[in-house]
């Protein structure tokens, strides 16, 4: 008996807790796990900046941004994706900010740099082994990401003619990609360059360095865009949003944390 | 030539004492494992504050709430349903094939990805029931997950009642609900409580299915109606987008310390209740 | 007064049964809906038993996937399910029950760390260590299956620790008092009258083992081929949904969903088969 009333009084609780619900000015974000984690910073900013805003940040990937944005589940749909599908033409799309791609081998891999020739080759499988690039006897570990992230797509549309070795391995993030990368050291793969730490080395790509001012300097080839996808006419709140992001403020948090600013 | 029994008990403790040997080593890696990279990051600040810096300072307390809060929400939900499902099918309806169906039907959505639970939630709940991402959302999606595990094992466990038991009850002049309520779910409660156990550790662990429904706000839940991170999704994207490694394990000891804590928690409340009834 | 009351949980009771078994019926429909009509589209066969999968060229055979799917749990079963059994026998009838105790929360204790930590504990513990000493790329058919068979394991013992426990003493005593070790006991008395907890765990399990997502992306590899061996990477169905569901639209998508229906299938193919078996064991005694 006992129990049974426990449960009435807390499902009660519940219910009457949810009539705060949905409230004011509220805007969503959802969409690119990547960009994710700096859309929650540059929420917290500017809602440090404006009180009355009230802004939430989800994932579940750029075709959930996508949808979500196209079914007004979200105001805003982020998309890592370097040309966006043809569901989103009715979306208007921003650039907010640039990501950089880098190559990268295990820190005890002799080899310094690559063309992109050769990293074509190596991706499609005709160069089987380290030492045809200068290394150590060593076969290849490909390491790429999966069919459709927008990692891939730029990586593969910049390099071009790649038709991926059906011996690559496929992981699905970053994050993975650099751990993988980390425990073998015959692997090579790429991952968005905010991510280099110690544990990983970056490759020079026909002897230029991955980083910032080569990126901005155009210099350094890999490169993606990402996007911001509304419907036709946002809100004045939602376009106050974004007008921060593009701003020098905003592009400065970005760059801070490891992305390229969008000019 | 017979082989004689003694030396045979003795061969079998061997093959499955190593055997558990075995087993236990792996689990306590993998404890010990997270712990190791984990606890040097657990202060009294990091399971207190609020995630700074796209949680690559500050603490988890909001994952930690959400966690909670999710995990007590879809148990809540699942745990009645689950167990009245159960006693329905052994209790109140006669061994047949549709009960065998239904059972059949339990066992096979057991095994469908979460990620599936995930997509249907966010398509039913998210979008359709305009609950958006929502501990709502995440509960409901969360408690069709664990149900299959508690429909079954609650089954078992009241199948696994000896029939005198059920039978001394009926000749006292009791109904059917008095004998389920007073006879058989005291005695199977052990049973059902490893069922939701294992369900609890499910829904703690679960992170597919929750970002998709429950989405991954790092903001104190007010209501059912806002987004919460859980501690395992929350480990799943400070890992996985490379943002802190240390404070991703730092989240994998906590949620283990959780588990361990929710579980001794749900034994001693049990045994108690078996003390008070004998 | 018991009469009512006994109607009202009656109808209760019948009522909760049917929301929970219409809920899960619901999603089984949402997964057929989404997937059908591109397998009536695409074409069954070619869907089925093509080893081309390249939605960016509009090819999507998955024969690759469905081998590796079974080999991988066949792999996590032949693992966990006797490494399970055998512990959930040894603890409770060969250690004090005081022990059991503790370990039993202990065990339970690791059904609740995300497949994610088992993921990166394979990446960085276990590739290596297959890579080092078996050969390979480490990320594999086997590294799935081992952290698979890993992942299961609480089930199957957790379970079959109940179903033992629920045996009635007196069988035990019965059997003891005839003469017989413990062992004779455990073997040709009590696992018998558990047979059917033990079974409920095994094939929870098996579901369990089957829809894995997180922690076989990371570990196998995800390479579309059909495996040659254990150590080679392999992809699995739940790997091959989830892994480009986040960015596909349109065909790719439904392609997706269809590849949970069959899914979908080889599960109900694997508990048919594996509550079959248990029933002609039953019926052989």
């Amino acid at each position: 008996m006992k129990k049974k009333t426990l449960y009435l009084l807390l499902s009660a609780a519940l219910v009457f807790t949810a009539g705060c619900g949905k409230n004011k000015q509220s805007i969503t974000l959802a969409g690119s796990t990547a960009f994710q984690p700096f859309a929650e910073k540059l929420a917290e900013q500017y809602m440090t900046a404006n009180p009355g805003a009230s802004i939430t940040v989800q994932g579940g990937g750029s075709a959930v941004g996508i949808q979500s944005a196209l079914s007004g589940a979200a105001q805003i749909g982020m998309a890592d994706l370097v040309n966006l599908p043809p569901e989103a033409r009715e979306l208007s799309a921003t650039i907010v900010a640039r990501d950089g791609i880098a190559v990268v081998i295990n820190p005890a891999n002799k080899v310094n740099d690559l063309t992109i020739d050769q990293l074509r080759d190596i991706f499609n499988g005709k160069i089987k082994n380290w030492k045809a690039v200068g290394g150590v006897d060593k076969d290849i570990t490909v390491v790429s990401r999966e069919a459709g992230s927008g990692t891939r797509t730029s990586f593969e549309e910049i390099v071009t003619g790649i038709d991926l070795s059906g011996n690559a391995l496929i992981q699905d993030s970053n994050g993975t990609i650099r751990e993988t990368v980390a425990n073998d050291a015959g692997a090579i793969g790429y991952l968005s360059h905010g991510l280099l730490n110690e544990k990983i080395k970056a490759v020079l790509l026909d002897g230029q360095e991955c980083t910032t001012e080569k990126i901005m300097a155009q210099k350094y080839k890999l490169v993606r865009p990402i996007f911001l996808l509304t419907k036709a006419q946002p809100g004045a709140e939602v376009q106050s949003l974004i007008d921060y992001i593009l701003s020098a403020e905003g592009q400065q948090t970005i760059q801070q944390n490891g992305l390229i600013p969008a000019k | 030539m017979k082989l004689n029994p003694k030396h045979t008990q003795k061969a079998a403790v061997a093959v499955l004492g190593s055997a558990t040997l075995l087993t236990l080593t792996a689990l306590v890696f993998i404890i010990v494992f997270v712990l190791q990279k984990g606890l040097p990051v657990l202060s009294w600040g990091f399971l207190t504050g609020a995630p700074q810096d796209m949680g690559r300072a500050g603490g988890i307390f909001p994952a930690i709430a959400g966690s909670a809060a999710l995990t007590v929400l879809s148990v809540l939900l699942a745990a009645p349903l689950g167990v009245g499902t159960a006693v329905y099918l052994t209790e109140y309806t006669r061994e047949s094939r549709l009960t065998a169906v239904i059972r059949f039907g339990a066992d096979c959505l057991a095994g469908i990805p979460s990620i599936i639970f995930g997509l249907f939630g966010f398509i039913l709940f998210v979008t359709i029931l305009k609950m958006g991402w929502s501990l709502l959302a995440g509960g409901l999606t969360l408690a069709l997950m664990i149900l299959p595990t508690i429909i079954r094992t609650t089954e078992e466990a009241i199948k696994a009642v000896p029939l005198s038991y059920r039978e001394v009850s009926y000749s006292l002049g009791a109904t059917r609900w008095q004998t389920v309520y007073k006879v058989i779910l005291p005695n199977a409660l052990p049973g059902i409580l490893t069922g939701v156990m294992l369900g609890v550790g499910r829904a703690l662990g679960e992170t597919a299915a929750v970002i998709f429904t429950a989405g991954s706000s790092l903001r104190m839940p007010s209501s059912i109606f806002d987004s919460v991170r859980t501690m395992a999704v929350h480990f799943y994207l400070l890992a996985r987008e490379g943002i802190s490694a240390e404070n991703a394990y730092g989240t994998a000891a906590a949620l283990i310390i959780a588990v361990l804590s929710v579980n001794l928690l749900a034994y001693w409340m049990m045994n108690r209740m078996i003390a008070k009834r004998t | 007064m018991p009469v009512t009351s006994e109607k009202i949980m009656q109808r209760l009771l019948t009522a909760v049964a049917f929301s929970a078994l219409s809920a899960l019926l619901l999603i089984a429909v949402f997964i057929i809906s989404q997937g059908l009509p591109f397998i009536f589209r695409y074409g069954l066969r070619e869907f089925l038993f093509s080893s081309q999968w390249n939605p960016q060229a509009g090819k999507f055979g998955i024969f690759p996937m469905v081998v590796s799917t079974l080999w991988v749990t066949l792999g996590a079963m032949a693992i966990g399910a006797p490494l399970g059994v055998a512990g959930a026998v040894f603890l409770t009838e060969f250690v004090p029950r005081s022990v059991m105790s503790v370990i039993k929360p202990a065990i339970e204790l690791l059904a609740g760390i995300p497949s994610v930590v088992y993921g990166f504990i394979g990446v960085m513990v276990l590739a290596p260590l297959i890579r080092d000493h078996l050969g390979g790329p480490g990320l594999s058919l086997l590294a799935g299956s081992i952290i698979l068979g890993i992942m299961i394991l609480p089930t199957i013992i957790s379970i079959s620790i109940d179903s033992i426990m629920a045996v009635p003493r007196s069988y035990r005593e019965g059997s003891l008092a005839l003469g017989a070790t413990v062992w004779q006991t455990v073997r040709m008395v009590t696992l018998p009258a558990a047979r059917s907890g033990i079974a409920a765990s095994i094939i929870l399990a098996m579901g369990r083992a089957i829809g894995e997502t997180m922690a076989v992306i990371m570990v196998t590899g995800n390479s579309v081929k059909i495996p040659g061996s254990a150590l080679e990477p392999v992809r699995t169905l739940t790997a091959n949904i989830a892994l480009e569901m986040g960015y596909a639209t349109g065909m790719h998508r439904q392609a997706l969903f269809a590849t949970g229906v069959v899914l979908f299938v080889v599960i109900m193919i694997l508990n048919f088969s594996a509550s079959y078996v248990m029933r002609q064991r039953k019926a052989r005694r």
